[in-house]
């Protein structure tokens, strides 16, 4: 008892203002930073694919170089993916995990702090590069060599955000799984955990086992640049393939890291909106394992062109759509949860269902694109951006936003503003749509990405895109202001904001307390 | 061909309102929202293999989505239900995870048959070296003394200057023409031995049915038989630096006694690029049928 009154005396003498959020180890203030970063680089990323689809609107180049327009094709995917996807799902796994499994705290508050306070300074180093001699990094995101090595001033810059950023994510990763594994309150079994900590806990075994190798793969760049190594120089008696095949056996699990809570969260939302409980629990928990691990050797399906052996296409096509089993039985459980339920369509569960519909959509085009010699067509076109942005877009940033809406009057103790809710998924999902749809037909019709300008048979379906662009660019400043409303006001958030809610998060009040289950909470 | 112009503008109002009808195809060409069938037998095999699983592909969602959206408009709270209570069905899960994969293999039979056919390089009548470079082609017909580089046609090149004010529209093949094309034999086995002289390029020429990478220091190889005379275009498909998209590819598609003596007049060191009467066949057919 002597120990709990200090720790509130301890408490009492945290700082207020900037030093308050400088040096803070509680798991909801670096969660709400973590998000909110998240967020602002959400809108710079944003703004990277708007200056794309202004060059695309129609053909002939009217607004930017195409080396500027090669520097945002590659920032814009580093930014979303490692400033936007998966801070976002790091910070809803700070906020949430603690409360979820009834932990007072992160297993490692101070590292906690630093993982997130490495991020600004990452970015910082990363964007400063479009303004160094020689301009931003512009080989693509996959950061290929012998191209990336032509990369001006900034190149040395790229590979050590690219290592702080890394280094953030393992942190992170340790974080949550100390967390998960050593503080769930007594009688949390593994599998009572609520599937988003369950997919988090496989999510953070993935990113730990493949950041380092991309470490690994980016500093070989970096000695092949200075200290005369030849990994990737056939001159030198290396291979630019290899590259290719350890980047992707990072970033093949990579994908799956930007998804898997995305299923976690799901599988959180569904069910409260359905009033049921979720159909499949332990076939689900098990079909994320199937996935995380399918994910270790399918990596060279991003790489059917690059004249590997016929055996090595055989097997990874057939790894590669084997996939489709495990993530279809998440698909039919999700359906299933929904039969028969009693449904309502607040905007977390909208976002949830569009989720599903759209997100089987990029299954099924990722299931095409597993076809090897069907592949040799659709490989390095559109079709593969409209497919990854169906993953992605309406796949990982929906699931972000359901679960932003969904645990909002948690984290505020103010219900948002559900008109306004709904105008934001209703124009996001009408011209996420109009956006993307088109472009499968670009690359089926024959449009390569990464091209500033392109022949006229492609301006019609461009023009379209670009106006789906624009208009899902603006929308989701709608969302921007709805959370600006809803931190300063709004009808006050009961402990169980939602009626069909379940989980421990929902049994504290609403905004959660500071400190959270200083004393463990009982499972039934 | 300004015709056709004037119709794609018009179009432009016609598309948008067909992509709110979920793109009804009777709106759109085709060849604008489809793949290729291109011009042999493996890319009328890939082709039919893309078909094939995407109507697959379509069957599924339909069953799925049809739950799905019958739930929503069934299973909901405002229509007074009561949730049901169940929360697994082994029988049902087992299922489900059986049955797609049975999908699955009868999808792999067919994609392995035409993986393995073109993988397969031997009894090859003719070779020709390709080579990307930063950022044009280069081309090499083996053993025969002749090879040329392939660079974006002059008009094209002037266009696409950023604020270069000239319509795309009024270029003839804007960003798909080339000074000299890479005219090849028809029904003739031809070996493609692809390789880059910097860093990585990729061919491509969907009506070829496959794009292949140029890898600096490697050599790729692959294989086609065209089976239908005629000038198909393609790309490079691998960015490669900045004007990755300025180095497009012209294969022009000729009868084989044609190619010979173009072979031979190319050998005696005749005017690159065109045929026997000096002008290029295939452009003065194209301005022919745009008059």
């Amino acid at each position: 008892m002597t120990a709990t009154t200090q720790d509130h005396a301890h408490h009492a003498e945290e700082p207020t203002g900037f030093k308050r959020w400088l040096v803070t180890t509680n798991h909801k203030d670096i969660g709400s930073m973590y998000l909110l970063f998240s967020l602002a680089m959400f809108l710079v990323g944003g703004a990277m694919a708007l200056v794309i689809r202004a060059e695309l609107f129609q053909p002939g180049l009217q607004v930017v170089d195409p080396y500027f327009f090669n520097q945002m094709t590659t920032m814009h995917a580093l930014v979303m993916i490692f400033g936007a996807v998966m801070p976002a799902f790091t910070g809803l796994a700070n906020w949430m995990i603690p409360l979820m499994v009834g932990a007072p705290d992160m297993a490692l508050p101070r590292m906690n702090n630093w993982s997130f306070w490495l991020l600004p300074f990452g970015f910082a180093i990363l964007l400063s590069t479009l303004f160094m001699p020689g301009g931003g990094p512009a080989g693509g995101w996959t950061m290929y060599p012998p191209l990336m090595l032509q990369t001006g001033t900034a190149f040395p810059f790229v590979i050590f955000a690219i290592h702080v950023l890394g280094i953030s994510s393992i942190m992170g990763s340790i974080n949550v799984i100390a967390t998960i594994l050593n503080m769930r309150a007594p009688g949390m079994t593994l599998m009572k955990m609520p599937l988003f900590v369950w997919t988090w806990l496989i999510t953070a075994y993935l990113m730990i086992a493949v950041m380092p190798v991309l470490a690994g793969a980016i500093t070989m760049l970096l000695t092949d640049q200075y200290f005369g190594t030849s990994f990737f120089s056939a001159a030198g008696g290396g291979d630019p393939v290899l590259y290719q095949h350890i980047f992707w056996f990072f970033g093949h699990p990579e994908v799956y890291i930007l998804i898997l809570p995305a299923f976690g969260i799901i599988s959180t939302i569904i069910p409260a909106f359905a009033r049921k409980p979720l159909f499949g629990y332990s076939s689900m928990v098990y079909a994320t394992a199937s996935i995380a691990f399918l994910s270790f050797i399918v990596w060279a399906h991003h790489m059917f062109t690059v004249g590997m052996p016929l055996a090595g296409q055989l097997f990874f096509m057939y790894a590669t759509m084997l996939i489709a089993v495990p993530t279809g039985v998440k698909v039919f459980n999700w359906v299933a949860t929904m039969w028969r339920g009693a449904m309502t369509f607040e905007t977390p569960m909208l976002f949830a269902l569009a989720f599903v519909f759209l997100f089987t959509i990029g299954g099924f085009s990722g299931l095409m694109l597993a076809i090897a010699p069907a592949d040799f067509q659709y490989h390095d076109t559109y079709f593969v951006v409209a497919h990854f942005h169906y993953v992605l877009v309406t796949g990982a940033v929906f699931a972000i936003l359901a679960a932003a809406y969904y645990w909002m009057p948690k984290w505020t103790g103010h219900m948002y503003n559900e008109r306004l809710g709904q105008w934001h998924f209703w124009l996001s999902t009408i011209f996420v749509n109009v956006l993307f749809f088109p472009q499968h037909f670009l690359g089926l019709a024959g449009m390569p990405r990464r091209i500033p300008d392109y022949s006229v048979q492609f301006a019609d379906w461009n023009m379209v895109s670009s106006i789906g662009g624009f208009g899902f660019g603006f929308a989701q400043l709608i969302f921007v202001w709805l959370l600006y409303k809803c931190i300063r006001g709004g009808q006050k958030a009961e402990a169980r904001a939602w009626e069909g809610a379940e989980g421990l998060e929902w049994e504290v009040p609403s905004p959660a307390p500071h400190h959270t289950f200083d004393t463990p909470p009982v499972i039934r | 061909m300004t015709n056709m112009i004037a119709r794609r503008r018009f179009g432009h109002l016609g598309l948008l309102a067909g992509l709110m009808l979920l793109a009804t195809p009777a709106l759109a060409d085709f060849s604008l929202i489809n793949m290729t069938r291109g011009v042999t037998e493996s890319s009328q095999e890939i082709y039919d293999l893309h078909m094939t699983i995407f109507t697959i592909t379509v069957v599924i969602g339909l069953g799925v989505f049809g739950a799905m959206f019958y739930s929503i408009f069934r299973h909901r709270k405002s229509r007074g239900v009561k949730p049901a209570k169940f929360h697994h069905s082994t029988a049902v899960e087992i299922v489900w995870t059986v049955l797609p994969l049975v999908i699955l293999v009868g999808m792999a039979v067919p994609a392995t048959r035409v993986l393995i056919d073109l993988d397969d390089t031997s009894e090859s009548e003719m070779a020709v070296k390709i080579t990307g470079y930063q950022w044009f082609w280069g081309y090499e017909y083996m053993g025969e003394d002749v090879q040329f580089l392939s660079r974006l046609a002059t008009d094209s090149d002037v266009a696409r200057q950023l604020d270069s004010g000239i319509n795309p529209a009024s270029v003839p093949n804007y960003l798909q023409n080339v000074d000299r094309r890479l005219v090849l034999p028809v029904d003739t086995r031809i070996k493609f031995q692809i390789t880059a002289a910097d860093v990585i390029h990729s061919w491509w020429m969907p009506d070829l049915g496959w794009k292949k990478d140029a890898i600096p220091g490697f050599v790729n190889e692959t294989w086609t038989v065209i089976e239908e005379p005629g000038v198909y275009r393609g790309r490079c498909a691998e960015l490669c630096g900045r004007d990755h998209g300025f180095m497009p590819i012209v294969v022009e598609a000729v009868e084989r006694d044609e190619y010979e003596a173009w072979l031979a007049e190319q050998q005696a060191g005749g005017e690159p690029g065109t045929t026997a009467d000096g002008t290029d066949a295939a452009e003065a057919g194209e301005e022919l049928a745009a008059r």
